[in-house]
């Protein structure tokens, strides 16, 4: 059984994309596509790691990074953040809320794959 | 009856009609009827008072003495009323605004209000004056003496210490009369400055009908005077330049700094616009009181035995020729110059000892402060009065000392030189900032010791005050103390001498002094408005209000002002003030009138002293005088410079702030649409790369798979594009620079148009008020307008959430402004759009809710920038139950469709 990625994106086609490439390297993949509830989805589901994006519907990804970080069961989590605005200012808010790494649309396939595959293999 | 009697007569007929004008001026000015008397010309005959007795008779044995030199004497006046007028003017301003009551309230009053300058002033001017009335008693005596003589066994005037007596007695009770009826030194004496004025004419009348009478009647015409004056020996004296210098320095000096020309000058001045009259008429009286000297001299040398006295010819000359009557007018000529001279001296000398002598000493003693003690007013009065009679009371004792034995003209110029150490300090007030007390007290004590010691103790003749011994070794044998010969300069005339040496080390000792020492703040105050005093006309404040009471003040000035005078002070006051009643606020501006105000009654000094017994003896804060003393003009100025340049400083950083606010917005603006520009962009080239990405390296991916991921990668690269069309498109909109293709079209067509070229789908739409007939005709760009129906329509497709939706477009006309306007609602039946968005729904990428729905948000962006474009607008319209946009397009379009 593989390991467990939870992908928080609100764009359907790109989460086609990445649960396809996630799914065939073995991952289980569960998605969710809103900001409101993405904490608690995180909690329930207890993933491995998470891909979160930035611009989500109802609370943008960097406030579901900083309560993540603050809550002790996934202080730690590992998480790739995916934006598609790709200003250095949003690096840098990345950093400073703790993402484990930092990723800007449009991203190549197989980077995305040995992001997820080195930050759970930690 | 006797000559004598009939002379006796005369006077106190003469006496009488001086009351009588004097009376009358006074019940006119009193009535307001006081026009006449503020004639330039009053003011101008006034002045003459400079003609005493001593230019009267005086001039004339001066000439028989001296030659021309009398004329220095005429000419120094003349120089200050034509050159110097602008001085005379500043005095003028300085007296009027200062509320200046005599020579010593205007020196105290510069140097800080000081009580040590005022009485020092005072001081100084009585015992220069004392001898110059003397010398007026002792004229009117010689002169009836002269009258008396001619007459054969007459014992008339033998006693001319009792006539002095008599003269001196008459003098003070008019003085007392007309002197001292206002206190307020500044509602000037009208009487006083009638009979004056009219003294002035009968004198140059006098002098004029006896000049005419030796010239015609004696001399034998023109030709046979000038003759004579030829042949006499005044024609062939030299004139000695240094003492002419001398001299006409000296005149003019006095002219400005004895107490009784500045009384009439200055005091006395009814309008600064006098000063321009009396500028020429003034120089034209002194050169016809001068004009006929000369011959009466000359006639008078010729045709009376050697020995007689040269200062009586004017009378001496028409008695020998049997003209008792000219000799009467010219008698009464010499009386008038001699009473009028006395009369203002006195009432000068008096103000200046009861205020700045007997009142302070007053206040001091009498046992309270000057709320609690009694009516000052009267006290006032009195010291006035009783100041008057001791200053005739001391002339007269001069006289009798003296025994009349001196040369007149000698006894002026000695008075002369006295007076004329004032002006360092007067000229230096007016005209240097850093003059300080202690500068005029150095440099007044210096000239006048220096004067005293050099030429007034000298003048008494030699061996009666100084010991000889001392003339001509100098004092313990110092012989550069000699008194007559100063620091070894020996051989000058002893008049030029003193002259030279007490005005050199006068002005000397204040120039240095006041370099050396420091000025107090006051002092500054004061130097700052005397020598300002064209730019400021009003003072700065220098009492601090709050501490005094009013109804302390207000009793204080009834009993300086009188009742009904200080009410209506305090009542106009408490009006500016906007106070009912009639007590005011002791306001700082307030204290300093009411101290001006009091200070035309009891000087400067003292009325400061008075107000600073009230208030507190804080009478100047620190904070006002770091305000105020040290704002010379220039700074004020600078400052208030300063103050505008600031202002515009303000003014450029607020714009600057304002530029670089609407700056930054818009760049946060530009930033943030780069931001969404670069997120609507790169997310369908997300899709696309990684879907292409899969299709590339995916090995055994199912042919459903491969189908389903290109089409994916289709959609995308048209959504790519139809986003990069939208942002060209709404950015040549925004940058103004579209073209329009602008065509008269029905508007029914533009709308089926639009209709049939969005692919309806499930959306149902009712038109209602349709336009059938095509009889709306828009003149408009028919591509552009069916582009914002189209959005329209397409929006309602994307996000009426009903679950059969329904857009109704629905057409009214309205009349409205210019013209008429063509309305179309497109209503929808879905939950329409939150309030709250409802406002940025026509912003760039304002997709608002969670709606997966194609589309950046640039389609109600594109539509209101198109229909701007066209002159019309769009906006939302609340509660129409689903989502409603109004688009409104002018009929007749106006021409300035934006082309």
């Amino acid at each position: 059984m593989g390991k467990h990625v939870l992908l928080i994106e609100d764009e359907p086609n790109i989460i086609e994309a990445i649960s396809f490439i996630l799914s065939r390297d073995g991952w289980k993949v569960d998605t969710h596509s809103n900001g409101h509830d993405a904490v608690g989805v995180v909690h329930d589901k207890a993933p491995d790691m998470i891909i979160l994006d930035v611009m989500l519907p109802g609370k943008n990804g960097f406030e579901i990074l900083r309560e993540l970080r603050a809550a002790p069961q996934t202080a730690d989590l590992p998480v790739l953040m995916l934006t598609a605005r790709g200003q250095l200012k949003d690096r840098e808010m990345a950093e400073k809320y703790g993402a484990s790494q930092f990723m800007t649309k449009p991203f190549s396939n197989a980077e995305v794959l040995a992001a997820v595959r080195a930050l759970v293999a930690k | 009856m006797s000559v004598v009697n009939i002379l006796v007569l005369v006077c106190f007929a003469y006496a009488a009609l001086l009351f009588l004008v004097a009376f009358g001026a006074e019940r006119a000015a009193h009535r307001g009827r006081s026009n006449w008397l503020r004639s330039p010309m009053v003011y101008t005959l006034s002045l003459s008072i400079y003609c005493t007795a001593w230019t009267f008779y005086g001039a004339v044995g001066y000439a028989a003495r001296s030659g021309l030199e009398y004329l220095t004497i005429y000419i120094g006046p003349t120089l200050v009323m034509v050159g110097w007028w602008w001085v005379v003017r500043k005095m003028v301003r300085i007296g009027r605004s200062q509320r200046i009551t005599s020579v010593a309230d205007l020196i105290s009053s510069r140097y800080g209000k000081s009580s040590l300058l005022a009485v020092f002033v005072t001081v100084m001017a009585v015992i220069g004056t004392t001898p110059y009335i003397a010398l007026q008693l002792q004229s009117v005596t010689l002169s009836f003496a002269a009258f008396a003589s001619v007459e054969p066994n007459s014992t008339a005037f033998e006693n001319s210490q009792i006539t002095a007596l008599w003269v001196a007695v008459g003098l003070a009770l008019f003085t007392i009369l007309f002197g001292t009826r206002n206190l307020d030194a500044n509602e000037r004496h009208h009487g006083v400055v009638m009979a004056i004025a009219l003294e002035a004419v009968v004198k140059l009348i006098a002098l004029i009908a006896v000049g005419i009478f030796v010239v015609w009647g004696v001399g034998g015409g023109i030709e046979q005077t000038l003759a004579r004056i030829d042949a006499s020996e005044i024609g062939t004296w030299q004139v000695q330049g240094d003492r002419w210098a001398g001299l006409i320095f000296l005149s003019a000096a006095a002219f400005l700094t004895l107490p009784r020309m500045f009384q009439v000058l200055v005091v006395e001045n009814e309008n600064e616009g006098h000063l321009r009259t009396a500028a020429w008429a003034f120089p034209t009286y002194l050169m016809l009181m001068s004009l006929f000297v000369v011959p009466i001299a000359v006639v008078g040398l010729d045709l009376l035995p050697a020995g007689s006295n040269p200062d009586l010819y004017v009378l001496t000359v028409p008695l020998s020729e049997g003209q008792t009557g000219l000799a009467m007018l010219s008698l009464l000529g010499g009386f008038s110059s001699a009473t009028s001279m006395v009369i203002v001296a006195s009432i000068a000398l008096s103000t200046m000892v009861s205020n700045h002598i007997v009142i302070p000493l007053w206040l001091r003693y009498s046992g309270g402060g000057a709320a609690m003690s009694g009516d000052v007013r009267n006290v006032v009065l009195l010291a006035r009065r009783v100041s008057i009679a001791v200053i005739l009371a001391l002339g007269y004792l001069y006289y009798r000392m003296s025994g009349g034995g001196t040369a007149l003209a000698a006894i002026g110029l000695v008075s002369f030189a006295g007076v004329a150490q004032f002006l360092p300090a007067m000229l230096g007030g007016i005209f240097w900032r850093g003059a300080t007390r202690s500068g005029a007290l150095a440099g007044l004590s210096v000239g006048f010791v220096v004067w005293a010691y050099a030429l007034m103790l000298p003048s008494f003749g030699t061996g009666m005050v100084i010991p000889e011994t001392v003339f001509l070794e100098g004092p313990f044998g110092i012989e550069w103390l000699r008194p007559q010969a100063l620091f070894g300069i020996d051989g000058m005339d002893p008049l030029i001498h003193a002259v030279l040496w007490s005005m050199c080390l006068n002005t000397g000792a204040f120039i240095l002094v006041s370099l050396l020492s420091f000025p107090s703040p006051i002092e500054r105050l004061q130097g700052a408005q005397f020598v300002h005093v064209f730019q400021h006309s009003d003072a700065p404040q220098s009492w601090t209000g709050g501490v005094a009471r009013s109804e302390e003040l207000m009793i204080m000035a009834q009993r300086i002002l009188g009742s009904s005078e200080a009410l209506s002070l305090f009542q106009t006051e408490a009006a500016r003030q906007g106070l009912a009643g009639y007590l005011p606020e002791p306001s700082p501006d307030f204290l300093q009138r009411l101290e001006r105000e009091l200070s035309g009654s009891v000087g400067a000094a003292t009325a400061h002293a008075m107000i600073g017994q009230i208030v507190g003896g804080a009478t100047v804060s620190v904070e006002d005088l770091m305000a105020v003393a040290d704002e010379t003009a220039q700074m004020m100025e600078y400052s208030s410079q300063l103050e505008a340049k600031s202002t515009e400083l303000t003014r450029t950083a607020r714009q600057l702030r304002a530029v670089n606010e609407k700056l930054t917005q818009i760049s946060v603006q530009k930033d943030a649409f780069l931001s969404q520009v670069s997120h609507e962009l790169r997310t369908p080239m997300t899709s696309i790369r990684a879907f292409s990405e899969i299709l590339r390296d995916t090995k055994g991916i199912t042919a459903a798979e491969q189908s389903k991921y290109s089409s994916i990668i289709h959609d995308e690269a048209i959504r790519l594009t139809r986003l990069l069309d939208d942002l060209l498109d709404l950015s040549v909109l925004e940058s103004g620079r579209v073209t329009l293709n602008v065509q008269d079209v029905p508007l029914d067509e533009i709308l089926q148009r639009a209709i049939a070229s969005s692919g309806v789908g499930n959306l149902e739409i009712k038109l209602s008020g349709r336009d059938n007939s095509g009889t709306i005709v828009l003149r408009t760009d028919p591509d552009r307008l069916a582009q914002v129906f189209i959005n329209l329509i397409a929006n309602a497709q994307k996000y009426c959430d009903a679950k059969t939706p329904v857009l109704r477009i629905i057409l009214h006309l309205k009349p409205a402004g210019k013209g008429e306007q063509m309305i179309l609602d497109f209503v929808d039946n879905g939950s329409g759009i939150a309030t709250d968005a409802q406002a940025v729904i026509f912003e760039k990428f304002s997709r608002i809710g969670e709606q997966n729905a194609p589309g950046a948000g640039l389609g109600l962006a594109i539509c209101r920038e198109i229909l701007a474009r066209l002159g019309g607008a769009i906006t939302y319209l609340p509660g129409q139950g689903g989502a409603a946009f109004r688009v409104s397009l002018p009929l007749k379009p106006v021409n300035d469709l934006h082309l």
